[in-house]
């Protein structure tokens, strides 16, 4: 992490589609709710949204399907123009660029992986993996060999001559992420990467996409409609209702405090010892002794000693340095499930 | 109330009256002035215009293409893009049948051509498309009909790529500008309905009679569908795939050459399939301008009734048209395919190289022996006699001759000829308000003031009888299509197989040229008004039939064992379930047959009728531009009158029953 400001900045982002969107929401009184903007014969995918991503961060959104997550991604990405605020890219407003630079921010800083893949069905595996760098302008020799070794990172090894058709859909959306990794992007959007795939290999995608952030630390916006995988992979989740973001927070503050009423019953099934870490259940004020837990342990992990112990107070630890207590009965309610 | 709605007056204040009322006062009104014309009490200038009303239409077009023509100097433009293109044709005939010009090294030997034909069969479709090609030049060389069917060919060489460039770029320009693609549309719907004799004398006078003015009319004609086909295929590309063009950094050109062309390329494809097949059967058409080659060949042995070389011919078309057909159809489908690694160079191109191979292989061949070069008249199998008496002896069997005779004197003194009188009998202004009717009823008001403009620029053309004649031709051979198509259809959507059967042998069917529809014809019926309609109704079947299968075979299995559950015998499933949910895509065949229909007639012309056709074709002989497309025109404004109105209740139909479109 090389500076503290965000890697996308957005403030205020509207987007809005129907007739005459930006004269629209000049007019619209604020707070306006979705359905208000509905009749009015306008869509609001995007609701004022104000959101940062920070570098090296993994961002997950999600929500239902409708609820204008792949749009706001889209808006990040300029692949829609937005009708209202503004999207910062290092600090650049994406808003003003001209089409060239535009065209240069994508072709050297941002990768996007989709939901049914979006290969060219006519190129092989390579040719596919390669054409971002062919776009750009790279000679063959090179691109080839970049490709092959993005290629062999997704671990598609001795496929390079297949046509996307010959693969399986997790081979495939492999090839689509070997073809996003290609430029080396510094900000990596996935919509729904692993939603067309069948439950066993989803798992098996996501190790593997956990693997290969763990080695490029690249700065993430990942959309899912699936909370156990927004669990799994994310450091913050933002949750969309109706183009709007109801809550943006780390995983185990959502499920202990969620905001809204919504984000309360999204929440409502998870198993929250599986979430919760023992950094988020510190409370101050409270101090204790003896062998001391990892912050970064779920109270599902601690579950063994939460039982057996009979400390009041667990003193908390993080990269060996004390940093707090937790309450012993907080972590037991939490395991049993009553709140 | 009642008796205020009942009054015909369509002043009366009773507010809305449904389209349906409306439609039944308007036959009402029709009916009525028929009647006054039976009783002799209807003025003369009501029965039909009179002849100082019609405006000089045909003049004011002469002026209009004479301004256009010499004014403008588009003629001096055409025959520059003469020069050019007679260059391109004279190649190819040099190369196809020796024509002596530059480069002046053809004929290529038929064995070579043949043989490439095999390879590029194998490539496309395996062992069954190499023996397809093989036996179809095979046979085309043997009967001795190589060069003919040459002098065709090295038109359709131009012709095809010629329309597909232009047809892919004006797709192109459609998709992209959405005002270009509202001005097109109209412009493409016209001309998809225009008879191609309308074609054909413009390309005559604007670029020289013979293969220039052929191929270019058969250009204009090929280009519509593939003008449809790139738009369609570029709006279906699938948005993740241009989005991740889009994020590989793509320059609007590269995501068109890139993304968007390759994406959409079975679209393309089929367009191409399409243009190679309305190609095909243009080509033969242009015999009517002097084009020489097959169909030249065809129209005058069928004017001589020489029907065993006519069949020949025939077939030769035939085949050509299922081969150029099937091998089209297989590129759309055929999938890249990855070779191993490390296959070597040789192997990954070895079907190029064998079709090199053999291709020189047979021109060496050739030097030495001369039947592998060109096969002459002398040497060909033809059984052009044979066939013909055969024919002739057939024809001559007492019961064939007896049904013959019988269906040609029961149909026209008992059905046609009344019926055609009938129609001619019907004032003008009964006859726009029946059809007015009909699209009001069916489609709504729109296709309604469409049917009624229409008509009545058809009457204000004064060739209003020609048109009657025109219709009751197309009316009739549909009429007795449907009476052997449906049927047909029915029975054959009863089982899997036998669809499949049929379906196979009307998509055969659709590829043949339409001018082959004539030869039964003349067969069985000799020049006859009946051949006419003969033709027209095997030509028509083929849709009704084939749309009547799909129809049935697509409604789906969930309502036909509720019908089966509800204890429905076979034949309430049809009259209830079945019929009611085809009958929108039965609807789609039924306009393709009109269609058809309208094409074919103008075609008969050449058996001799007394409708638009034959004017159009005298008007070939001259230079009587103006007077061509007021004719012309008449025929599409009729047409698209029925295209309007069917297609609109179709797919209005299709929505009411919830089956998309």
């Amino acid at each position: 992490m090389t500076s503290d400001a965000p890697v996308i900045a957005a403030r205020n982002v509207w987007k809005l589609f129907g007739a005459d969107p930006k004269k629209y929401l000049r007019k619209m009184p604020s707070g306006h709710s979705y359905d208000a903007i509905q009749a009015d014969g306008y869509i609001a995918g995007v609701k004022d949204v104000s959101i940062d991503v920070a570098r090296g961060e993994m961002l997950v959104i999600m929500g239902l399907s409708g609820s204008g997550k792949s749009t706001l991604v889209r808006c990040f990405s300029r692949l829609h123009d937005i009708t209202g605020g503004t999207i910062e890219v290092d600090g650049q407003d994406i808003g003003k660029l001209r089409e060239r630079d535009l065209i240069d921010l994508r072709r050297n800083k941002m990768g996007m992986v989709f939901q049914s893949f979006g290969l060219l069905p006519h190129r092989t595996v390579l040719e596919n993996v390669a054409f971002p760098l062919e776009m750009r302008g790279q000679d063959k020799h090179t691109r080839r060999e970049r490709a092959l070794e993005v290629v062999r990172l997704v671990g598609l090894e001795g496929r390079e001559d297949y046509f996307p058709r010959e693969l399986s859909g997790g081979q495939q959306q492999r090839v689509g992420i070997a073809r996003s990794l290609a430029i080396e992007p510094d900000i990596w959007f996935l919509d729904e990467p692993f939603s067309a795939l069948d439950p066993l290999i989803r798992r098996e995608m996501q190790d593997e996409f956990l693997r290969l952030q763990a080695m490029l630390g690249k700065s993430i916006v990942f959309i899912t409609h699936d909370f156990d995988e927004a669990l799994r992979l994310a450091d913050r989740i933002a949750i969309m209702k109706d183009g709007a973001v109801e809550q943006c927070d780390t995983p185990d503050r959502i499920v202990l405090n969620p905001a809204t009423e919504y984000v309360r019953k999204f929440t409502e099934d998870i198993d929250k010892a599986r979430v919760v870490r023992a950094g988020g259940l510190i409370r101050d004020g409270l101090a204790g002794d003896g062998t001391p837990v990892e912050a970064t342990a779920t109270v599902r992990d601690m579950a063994r000693m939460l039982v057996s112990d009979t400390r009041e107070t667990i003193p908390v630890t993080r990269d060996g340095a004390m940093i707090g207590a937790l309450s012993r009965n907080d972590a037991l309610s939490i395991l049993v499930g009553t709140d | 109330m009642a008796d205020a709605t009942m009054a015909p007056a369509p002043a009366s204040g009773s507010g809305e009256v449904s389209p349906q009322r409306f439609a039944l006062i308007l036959v009402g009104i029709g009916a009525a002035l028929t009647v006054f014309q039976y009783l002799g009490l209807l003025p003369a200038a009501l029965h039909r215009l009179p002849e100082s009303m019609i405006p000089p239409f045909a003049p004011m077009l002469d002026v209009a293409f004479n301004f256009v023509k010499d004014d403008l100097g588009l003629l001096t433009f055409t025959r520059w893009l003469t020069g050019g293109l007679e260059a391109v044709l004279d190649a190819t005939a040099n190369l196809l049948f020796g024509k002596r010009r530059w480069p002046n090294i053809g004929p290529i030997p038929w064995t070579a051509i043949a043989g490439v034909a095999t390879v590029i069969g194998y490539y496309l479709g395996g062992w069954r498309m190499a023996l397809l090609a093989a036996f179809t030049f095979t046979w085309t060389a043997l009967v001795g009909q190589w060069k003919i069917a040459m002098e065709t060919m090295s038109v359709l060489v131009v012709a095809a790529p010629l329309a597909f460039i232009i047809g892919l770029s004006l797709g192109i320009l459609a998709w992209k500008s959405r005002a270009f693609n509202a001005a097109i549309k109209p412009v493409l719907s016209v001309l998809q309905t225009l008879p191609f004799f309308t074609y054909l004398l413009p390309a005559v006078i604007f670029f020289k009679v013979g293969p220039t003015a052929g191929a270019v009319a058969t250009t204009i004609y090929a280009i519509p569908p593939m003008i449809l086909m790139t738009t369609l295929g570029l709006q279906k590309v699938s948005p993740e795939v241009v989005e991740a063009g889009k994020m590989s950094g793509c320059t609007k050109f590269q995501l068109l050459r890139n993304v968007y062309l390759p994406a959409a390329r079975t679209e393309i494809l089929v367009g191409v399939n399409q243009v190679i097949m309305l190609c095909l059967a243009m080509v033969v058409l242009t015999a009517f301008i002097g084009m020489p080659g097959l169909g030249a060949k065809l129209l005058a042995m069928m004017g001589s009734f020489k029907l065993g070389r006519s069949f020949e011919i025939g077939v030769t078309i035939v085949l050509l048209a299922v081969t150029l057909d099937r091998m089209s159809k297989a590129w759309v489908v055929m999938q890249p395919r990855h070779f191993e690694r490390g296959t070597p160079w040789w192997k990954r191109h070895i079907i190029l190289l064998t079709a090199i191979g053999v291709f020189v292989f047979f021109c060496i061949v050739a030097q030495f022996i001369d039947v592998a070069n060109t096969i002459g008249r002398r040497q060909s199998l033809s059984m052009g006699k044979e066939i013909d008496t055969a024919i002739k002896a057939f024809l001559s069997i007492d019961v064939v001759k007896a049904t013959t005779g019988f269906l040609r004197a029961f149909l026209n003194v008992q059905v046609l000829i009344p019926f055609r009188n009938f129609m001619l009998s019907i004032p003008t202004p009964a006859l726009i308000l029946f059809v007015t009717a009909f699209a009001l009823s069916l489609a709504g008001k729109r296709q309604a003031v469409y049917a009624a403009l229409f008509f009545s620029l058809v009457a204000l053309s004064g060739w209003w009888d020609r048109s009657v004649i025109t219709l009751y031709s197309v009316i009739s051979a549909v009429a007795l299509a449907m009476l052997i198509g449906l049927p047909l259809g029915i029975i054959a959507a009863r089982s899997e197989k036998w669809s499949h059967r049929v379906l196979l042998a009307c998509d055969t069917a659709q590829t043949f040229p339409s001018f082959v529809y004539l030869i039964p014809a003349i067969m069985l019926f000799g020049i006859t008004d009946i051949a006419v309609i003969f033709s027209i109704l095997i030509f028509a079947m083929v849709p009704l039939t084939r749309y009547t299968i799909e129809g049935l075979r697509a409604v789906p299995a969930e309502m036909t064992e509720a019908a089966d559950m509800a204890g429905a015998s076979r034949w309430q499933k049809l009259v209830n379930v079945q019929l009611p949910l085809a009958l929108p895509t039965m609807a789609v065949g039924f306009n393709q047959a009109i269609m058809f229909a309208f094409f074919m007639v103008i075609i008969a012309a050449f058996i001799g009728t007394q409708d638009l056709g034959q004017e159009l074709q005298r008007t070939l002989a001259g230079t009587d531009l103006g007077k061509n497309f007021v004719l012309g025109i008449c025929v599409s404004l009729m047409a698209l009158t029925f295209d309007l109105t069917i297609l609109k209740w179709s797919s209005d139909r299709k929505r009411k029953l919830g089956l998309g479109d």
